[in-house]
């Protein structure tokens, strides 16, 4: 089972690794990763930009990916867009599997994967001053290129 | 064909998309970049080399030995930073 989506509204933890596990006994291990947006240098607020047409595509391809890299029985991506205020979750990965090293990889390479090769853009919102969008990091390229 | 911009650009250049015709020597990314930025000073600046530019075609990441042909969807923007 893989499910993708690309939504303004926040998700329910709970309700997606239910929807998981549901109606199977040969799950052991449920691998689950919440990114919450941080309050960094008096951040008011983080504005995700994406490229609707092609953001889903490029993440069901990922999951498709981790789909065919670990025995998964199901994998949830869920990524929010517009404007998240620090505290809100914005990005949810869950990796389901008999064992938990395939669970616990793949949920890391979704992520991985995720910040280096699906189209978004953050822009941040200070509480003073102007805007600034958010720099790619040479960590997350080389976070990525590991898998 | 269509060209669409992201995040800076988009607010670089006053635009989140434009309808253009390019000359028969556009095969590439690479040559639609060169076409692109003899547009305006603005483009220029955009697309001037170390501004880390990238780009898709037709949804998909695209590199800059990539065909580009009449009628495809070119998006360019800055690297992403979801997650």
């Amino acid at each position: 089972m893989l499910r993708v989506l690309v939504q303004e509204a926040p998700f329910d933890v709970a309700a997606e690794m239910a929807r998981l596990t549901a109606s199977r006994d040969d799950i052991g291990a449920l691998a689950s990763f919440t990114g919450i947006c941080r309050a960094d240098d008096g951040l008011a607020a983080m504005v995700l930009e994406h490229y609707p047409a092609m953001t889903e595509r490029a993440l069901t391809r990922i999951a498709e990916d981790a789909m065919r890299r670990w025995p998964l029985t199901g994998c949830t991506v869920i990524h929010r867009v517009g404007r998240l205020t620090p505290g809100e979750p914005i990005v949810l990965v869950l990796a389901a599997s008999a064992h938990r090293a395939a669970a616990l990889e793949a949920c890391a390479f979704l992520m991985d994967w995720l910040k280096t090769k699906a189209p978004f853009w953050k822009r941040e919102e200070p509480r003073e001053g102007a805007p600034r969008w958010v720099e790619a990091r040479a960590e997350d390229d080389a976070a990525a290129a590991r898998w | 064909m269509k060209i669409l911009y992201f995040a800076w650009l988009r607010e670089r250049l006053g635009v989140a998309e434009e309808e253009i015709m390019p000359p028969p020597g556009v095969a590439t990314v690479r040559d639609l970049i060169a076409h692109m930025a003899a547009r305006s000073p603005a483009h220029a600046e955009a697309f001037a080399a170390g501004k880390g530019v990238r780009c898709a075609v037709n949804l998909d990441f695209a590199t800059p030995d990539d065909p580009v042909r009449p009628g495809d969807e070119v998006a360019f923007f800055p690297p992403v930073t979801g997650g």
